[in-house]
This record gives C-alpha cells, sequence and structure tokens, in this order.
C-alpha cells in the first residue's frame, strides 16, 4: 500500500499474463463485444493469480476500434469482473501499440512508486466493430434531436435522402493517404526489395514456432479458452512455403507500373478479435502475494515517422526508437537473448531488419556512425507471433510481452529481450525487458 | 438439489401415487450445511462385548453439541423422543453369543429412528485375532451392518467402523463424519482405522482452514464440487484442468476465491510444472485431489488401444506419477498432507464396456492400499473414494430407462450428487482423519452393485 515517502524509482515487475484465443473477424468471437472479451480477459487473469476481490492499483487497457458507448471500456470492463468494483482504470489508444504503451504506462506509475500493481491490457473486434452514419445524415439527425417543435421534426426528416443511409464502415486505411496499411507496407517492402520467398519463410516459421509452443503447453498459462476456441483460430500448424506460394498479392495497387506484388493474405496478418491482459506490480507486491516475477520493464520508447510527406514507410517508427533506447541504455541491438519484433506483415518485421544493417540509412535517416547490424533470427519470435496468432491490434502488445517474459524467465535471471511494435499513424512503440 | 422422481415422489400427489402403486419412495437426504448442528435429534449409545468405546465415543459427541441420551427399554417401546443416531460400541466381541445384546439394544433403537437417521456400529477388526470365535463375532458385524441399511428407510444410513487396539483417538473424525450430513450418501460402508497422531483443535467449521488442497479435473461436475466444498471448509483451492477446459475452470477458481491451474496432467512434464507450482506460489500443498477422470467406452473385443492408454493415462498413471513426484520431492508435500484419489464403483464390481475404466479405477484402489504405509510414516494420509451412481451433466445424457434403473438400485433410491462425493473427500482431507489411511470409501448408498 501507499507509503508515506516516495521511493526512488524501481523496476516495475511482469508477473504474468493472460489472453483469449485471438479468432478470425466474423468468425467465433462475431457476437462478442470488446467489453465481452476484455472482461473475460481480466477474470482469466483473476483466476489465474487469486485476484477475486482484490483493488489492483490501476487497469489500463484500450481498443482501436471502439463504439462511442465504449467510452469507458476498460472501467466498465472491471466492473464487470471479478476484481474489487474500487479498482481504477482508464482507456488509451496508440493503435496497434496501444496493449505495450498501456503496459509501458502501468510500468512507469510503478517504477514512480504511485501504485503497487497494475494491470495492462487491450481488446479490437473487426467483427462488432462500430457503424457511423455519414456526416449528412448525421447533422440531420442532431438537429432532429434537438428539434422542439412537430414541425421543426419534420422538416429535418424531409432533408434525408436515400443515399445517406449508407453507413460509414471502419477501413484499415490511412486517412491521410487513403492507402490500406498493407499497400503501405508493400511500398516499403519494394523499398527495400523483400522478396516473396523470405516473407513466406518468416510465415511458416511463426505458424511452426508457435504450434511446438502450443504443443508443448507454453500457453498453458498465458491463454484462458473463450467462447469454445482454446488455441488461435488462425494458428495453421501445418503451413508451409509450397502453400503460401500458390497465394496472390493483395497489396499490389500502390506499386509503381510493372513492380509485381509480394504480400498475400498469408505473410501479411488478417483481421482478428481478441484481448490480452498483463499483470504488472512492484517486486514487494508480487513477493507479498506469493506471486512470481518473470521479468521487469527496464526501459521504452516511442517513436514517429513523416510517411505522409517525409519519404518514410508507414510501418518504419521503431526502426528509429529502438537506436533511441539502445543508446540511452548503453546496449547494442546484439545484447539481447530474444527478439518480439511484431508481425504486422512479414515483411515489416524483414524490412526493419534490413533497415538496421543498412550502413547508409543507418548513417543518413537514424543519425548513426555505425549500422545497428543484424539480429540472429533464431531469437526472433521464438513462440510465434503475429502472423499465427492472428492480430487483434490492441491485443497485440499484451500478448507479446506476456510471452516474452515467461521466456526470459524460463531461460534464466539476467536475460534481456527487445520488443518492437509498428502501429498506424506512422508510430512505434518499442521496449526492453530483462528477467 | 435431489432429482425429479424424488422430489416427484416426495410431493403431496407423488407421495399418494407411488404409494399405491407400490414404487420406490426416495427420501430427501439431510445433507449439511455449515451452522446446521451434528444431529437433527438425540444419539443413543449402546454396547456389546465389553465395549471400550463407549465414554470415548460420548464424550466426543457431546463435544460436538450432541445430547446424548440412555438406550431404549429392551421391550421395543417406541415412546419418546425421535432418535438422530444410534451408535452400537462393539468392540470387545469374544463369541456370537455377544451378538445378542447388539440385536437386544438396536432392535428398539432403530424403531425410534427419525429420516435420514444414522447406525454406527464401531467393532475390533476380524483380521486382528487370531481366535475364531472372536473373529467370526466380528465379521458378524459386516453382515449385520450391510443388512440394516438394506433394511433402513427415510434416508437413514448404517456403517462400521473397525478400530484396532491403539487406533482410539482415530474415532472422533469418522465417527462425526458418518452421523452427519456429509455422509449422506455413504451407506452399507465398513472402514478400519489405523493407529495414528490425530491433531486435536480443529474448526468444527472450518477444518481445512489454511491448507492448500490441489483438485484436478476441477472445470466441471463432481471435480468442481469438490473444489467448492474444499474451499467452504477453509482450504486455498488450486483448480487444475487441461487447458481446453480452462474457462469454465476460471470460473470455478473465481467463485471460490481460488486460483486455475491449466495443466494436462498427463503430460510428461506435468508432475514437475505441478511442483514448481505450488512450492513457488503457495510454499507446499497440504492436500491432493486426484479427480480427474475419463471414459473411453467400449466393448473389449472392440477396444482400440488409444481407447485403452487415454483412460489408463488419465486416471490411473496420472494419479501414480504426480504423487510420486510429490513423494520425491522431500518438501514440497507438507507434514500431515492428506491424498485422496477418486475410482469408482465400476473398479470395485465392473461395468460392461468399461473394461478400461474399470481396471483403471480398481488400480487406483490398489495404489492408495500400497502406499498407506509410506505415507503413515510421513504422518500423511492417502485414501480412495469410490462413488457409485452421481447425478452429473454425464449421467443426464444416458438413456432414461438406463438412467432410472441405475439410479434406483441402491439402498436409497436414489442417485447421489456430486457434493456428496465432495464431502466425503474433504472429510479425509481434514487433519483429524488422520486414523484413516489406505481405505477405499464407497459413496454409492449402498449400491447393489459390486457389494
Amino acid at each position: 500500500m501507499a507509503s508515506n515517502s516516495k521511493p526512488a524509482t524501481r523496476k516495475a515487475a511482469i508477473v504474468g499474463g493472460n489472453r483469449i484465443p485471438f479468432a478470425r473477424s466474423n468468425s467465433t468471437y462475431a457476437q462478442a463485444s470488446n467489453q465481452d472479451m476484455l472482461t473475460a480477459t481480466i477474470d482469466g487473469l483473476v483466476a489465474r493469480f487469486g485476484l477475486q476481490g482484490a483493488q489492483v492499483g490501476e487497469v489500463v487497457a484500450g481498443a482501436v476500434l471502439k463504439h462511442a458507448r465504449d467510452f469507458n471500456l476498460t472501467r466498465e470492463a472491471v466492473l464487470g469482473s471479478k476484481l474489487d468494483a474500487s479498482t481504477p482504470a482508464y482507456d488509451v489508444q496508440q493503435a496497434c501499440g496501444t496493449g505495450l504503451e498501456a503496459a509501458i504506462l502501468v510500468a512507469n506509475k510503478i517504477a514512480l512508486g504511485q501504485i503497487e500493481s497494475g494491470i495492462a491490457g487491450g481488446v479490437d473486434t473487426t467483427s462488432d466493430a462500430p457503424l457511423a452514419v455519414g456526416d449528412d445524415l448525421r447533422r440531420i439527425l442532431i438537429s432532429l434531436n434537438s428539434a422542439k417543435t412537430m414541425q421543426d421534426r419534420l422538416k429535418a426528416i424531409a432533408k434525408i435522402r436515400p443515399g445517406m443511409i449508407a453507413p460509414e464502415i471502419p477501413r484499415n486505411a490511412e486517412p491521410r493517404t487513403g492507402l490500406a496499411m498493407g499497400e503501405h507496407a508493400q511500398l516499403t517492402a519494394h523499398e527495400w526489395e523483400i522478396g516473396r520467398e523470405e516473407q513466406d519463410e518468416l510465415t511458416v516459421r511463426s505458424h511452426q514456432n508457435m504450434a511446438a509452443a502450443y504443443d508443448a503447453g507454453f500457453f498453458d498459462d498465458l491463454v484462458t479458452p473463450f467462447l469454445g476456441l482454446t488455441r488461435d483460430q488462425n494458428l495453421r500448424p501445418d503451413s508451409s512455403l509450397e502453400k503460401l506460394a500458390k497465394l496472390k498479392p493483395v497489396f499490389d495497387k500502390a506499386l509503381p507500373e510493372g513492380a509485381e506484388g509480394t504480400m498475400t493474405a498469408g505473410n501479411s496478418t488478417p483481421l482478428t478479435d481478441g484481448a490480452s491482459a498483463v499483470l504488472l506490480a512492484s517486486d514487494e507486491w508480487a513477493a507479498e502475494q506469493g506471486l512470481p516475477v518473470l521479468a521487469h520493464l527496464v526501459d521504452a520508447q516511442t517513436a514517429a515517422v513523416d510517411y505522409v510527406h517525409g519519404g518514410e514507410g508507414l510501418l518504419m517508427a521503431p526502426v528509429y526508437a529502438v537506436p533511441r533506447m539502445l543508446a540511452r541504455n548503453g546496449l547494442t541491438l546484439q545484447d539481447f537473448d530474444f527478439y518480439e519484433i511484431h508481425e504486422a506483415f512479414a515483411s515489416t518485421v524483414l524490412a526493419t531488419m534490413k533497415a538496421w544493417e543498412d550502413p547508409a540509412y543507418c548513417k543518413e535517416k537514424l543519425g548513426l556512425d555505425a549500422p545497428l547490424g543484424s539480429i540472429d533470427r533464431s531469437k526472433l519470435n521464438v513462440h510465434g507471433s503475429s502472423l499465427a496468432a492472428g492480430h487483434p491490434f490492441a491485443a497485440t502488445g499484451g500478448r507479446i510481452v506476456a510471452s516474452l517474459a515467461k521466456t526470459l524467465h524460463a531461460a534464466g535471471p539476467g536475460k534481456r529481450g527487445l520488443i518492437s511494435i509498428c502501429a498506424a499513424g506512422g508510430q512505434g512503440v518499442v521496449a526492453i525487458l530483462e528477467s | 438439489m435431489a432429482d425429479w422422481y424424488t422430489n416427484f415422489a416426495n410431493s403431496g400427489f407423488g407421495t399418494t401415487l407411488v404409494k399405491q402403486l407400490g414404487l420406490p419412495r426416495p427420501a430427501v437426504l439431510r445433507r449439511y450445511e455449515p451452522g446446521e448442528p451434528l444431529l437433527p435429534g438425540p444419539v443413543v449409545i449402546g454396547s456389546a462385548g465389553a465395549g471400550r468405546l463407549r465414554d470415548t465415543v460420548a464424550a466426543v459427541l457431546k463435544d460436538a453439541g450432541a445430547t446424548v441420551v440412555s438406550p431404549v427399554a429392551a421391550d421395543g417401546s417406541t415412546d419418546g423422543e425421535k432418535l438422530g443416531a444410534v451408535v452400537l460400541d462393539a468392540t470387545g466381541l469374544t463369541s456370537p453369543g455377544d451378538l445378542a445384546s447388539a440385536h437386544d439394544f438396536l432392535a428398539p433403537a432403530i424403531k425410534r429412528l427419525r429420516p435420514s437417521g444414522r447406525v454406527l456400529i464401531l467393532a475390533d477388526p476380524p483380521q486382528a485375532t487370531d481366535s475364531p470365535a472372536e473373529a467370526a463375532a466380528r465379521q458378524a458385524i459386516d453382515g449385520l451392518v450391510r443388512s440394516i441399511g438394506k433394511e433402513l428407510l427415510n434416508g437413514s444410513t448404517a456403517n462400521a467402523v473397525y478400530v484396532p487396539e491403539g487406533a482410539e483417538t482415530s474415532v472422533a473424525s469418522p465417527l462425526k463424519f458418518f452421523l452427519s450430513g456429509r455422509s449422506a450418501y455413504v451407506d452399507g460402508q465398513l472402514l478400519t482405522l489405523s493407529p495414528a497422531d490425530v491433531p486435536t483443535g480443529e474448526d468444527a467449521e472450518k477444518p481445512l482452514a489454511g491448507k492448500v488442497a490441489v483438485v484436478t479435473g476441477a472445470a466441471r461436475g463432481i471435480g468442481a464440487s469438490i473444489a467448492k466444498v474444499m474451499a467452504r471448509d477453509g482450504a486455498h483451492v488450486v483448480a487444475v484442468d487441461i487447458p481446453a477446459a480452462g474457462d469454465s475452470l476460471a470460473q470455478v477458481a473465481n467463485e471460490i476465491g481460488g486460483t486455475a491451474l491449466q495443466l494436462d496432467i498427463t503430460a510428461a512434464d506435468a508432475p514437475q510444472r505441478l511442483v514448481e507450482h505450488l512450492r513457488e506460489r503457495h510454499g507446499g500443498v497440504d492436500v491432493v485431489v486426484h479427480n480427474a477422470g475419463i471414459t473411453r467406452d467400449k466393448l473389449l473385443v472392440n477396444m482400440d488401444a488409444a481407447r485403452w492408454n487415454t483412460v489408463m493415462a488419465v486416471n490411473l498413471q496420472a494419479q501414480l506419477d504426480i504423487t510420486q513426484a510429490l513423494l520425491d520431492d522431500g518438501d514440497v508435500l507438507k507434514d500431515g498432507a492428506r491424498i485422496v484419489c477418486v475410482s469408482s464403483q465400476s473398479g470395485i464390481a465392473g461395468n460392461r464396456g468399461q473394461t478400461n475404466y474399470a481396471a483403471s479405477k480398481a488400480g487406483v484402489i490398489g495404489m492408495v492400499r500400497a502406499w498407506a504405509p509410506q505415507f503413515a510414516e510421513r504422518k500423511a494420509t492417502i485414501n480412495a473414494v469410490a462413488p457409485g451412481f452421481i447425478i452429473t451433466e454425464m449421467t443426464a445424457k444416458m438413456p432414461v430407462g438406463t438412467r432410472e434403473i441405475g439410479s434406483r438400485i441402491n439402498s436409497l433410491q436414489q442417485g447421489g450428487l456430486p457434493v456428496d462425493v465432495a464431502e466425503t473427500i474433504a472429510w479425509l482431507s481434514q487433519p483429524g482423519s488422520a486414523g484413516v489411511n489406505g481405505q477405499t470409501v464407497r459413496v454409492c448408498g449402498q449400491s447393489m452393485l459390486g457389494a
């Protein structure tokens, strides 16, 4: 509990996590709302760590696709959960970086001694997505609502035209470029000459790693089934280069004349529904509760790039964030035992690594004397990543933090892991965990 | 809740109808509720033979809040207060002739038994004497108590406890169990005690306070009920089930304030993972309930290896491996630990189409018997519980005819409830049950199968 004197900053511990299996869009979780999924995920975490009726310092979570009625999504999920109803909560949103940013926010408050424990999470559904009416209709409906006389109401209704009825469906596209995220990623892949085959290879490895992890029981204390789903629905243990090679490129619209698309439905993550949560705490709080400390969140960094006018790829921000964080911590890119680079697209992971290996790019764009160098691929996404699991935007950060913390813990004390997550809007969130 | 037929047979119209048709009239059983007295009426204690336990029994029952009254006159007067229980101390029988006094005491007393009453006979174990006459008299108790069980009406039960020399202090816990509502569906059973250091000063309402209890197969059915009863009795429950059952497991854990551990107990590293979890999170374990079990029914001639092997792996090998890992570890299994293994009536009586299941469940009985001496050395116990026809989601799917017959062919003329199995397991888990070791207790309403 709160002490009178503020402690010096300390590193927040990652105690463990929980998520529900990720489902493909409009499938098993089609009828589940963000609140349903986040509540079930928190309750699974409560059951794992015996937090029934417990008040944690704060619950921080968010969703990228959110209904207007879900303005207090996380607090509502807490009220519906087995946690003490007096547990405060707030929502955050940083696109695909939401989950990791939530963990950083909780960790920072723990580091400052403002809270002793907290839950960071994220949830997204592309099935139960909010539909909006067009601006014309919306303005008419608002004036209808504020009309005082029957005459005014009829006047307002008379302005409605059939063409206004069609709803606006949220699109996975950048508002400032009109391009889908995949089309942006395909442009970057083209620029960095990322081949089809290496993307497919990375994809197969993701599926194989994740399937093996499930078979070994790695996810037994990280995942709780939901609505009959016990494993990630997108996971294809029998994925192969031959099967992936048959798929057609899907994001090649924006490519220059003559250029061939390399990105397919196989080596890109599909739209997915799901939720995740991570329990963070001070070492003291964990010890008091008899709970383990898997790893500590050592540091974190965000960055953004100008993908609209600046000639940089939409998903390249983590490339900038990592060297800043490494410099602050006196580390090199090779000083890690495990790397978790979010597989928004296979090409994103490959372009990120290629950029770090490129002397000219590292000098000109990142302002470094020498390139960051290459990373040992056998340490990359060792239990699979988003290509296999799927990517419910805000839930990915929590999935990665909990999995990496468990991996580091199993490898022994003093092991270090790097997390790199790209996000819409040209942003990136990265962090270092250490066991 | 009792089954539909029991409810019907106890309704106004139903009572009349089943009486006229001569149908079975199962009683609504008295089941334990925290805070209720041990017995709904006074208990009478009598003796046949020297009776070395009478004073102990009277003291234990008075301490538990029961009213102890004098034996009923031999003339069989049915006047006076109805009895909650009849306890016969038949220790010290020397020959069959001594049994006449058992008859003289029991006959009038049982006439005055209330519904859901209890008959309990304490005797010396037949195996513990070289004298044929003594052994005959002691063994006679076996036939006597089983027959009384079949004669009793209105949800009453009859059980016997064999108390060897030196095991006198072990009597209190089984005595209270058999008289209480916790043993509602335990009928016609003969339990043999062992000498033990029995801890005293247990909280009657929370006998498992401060204990850490693992329950496997806790996501649903009998396992969920065991978890709930253990938590009600004060234990912190580590609810274990396969990862695929994790959502209902989490619900059970959250309902009882326990923790959920998703673990496939047949995985090669499962014993190690369980031991590590218990050490890291709880500093050890006091109670382990091996409840997880599966059926893969087929006639033996049609049974493939997979059906045989998976049933054996879950129902028997996992119990062996996990228990062995706990013993090998040295300190994770705390002093005075309790292991309770779920066997089955099928393991005693056999069942058509269940060769694999019955073999695994019979194996459990042999396992606890063999392990008992080693556990006794650690002041611990290992016992088995063999449920009979228990009303669960599984039996709800049986064809009506099979289900109705299956649930009626026992002295209580009804199926048991998951909570009946759970209460028996929770009782065996109590610190005070130190003198019950290596036993298999049937929770079957004195089923005709395998008796």
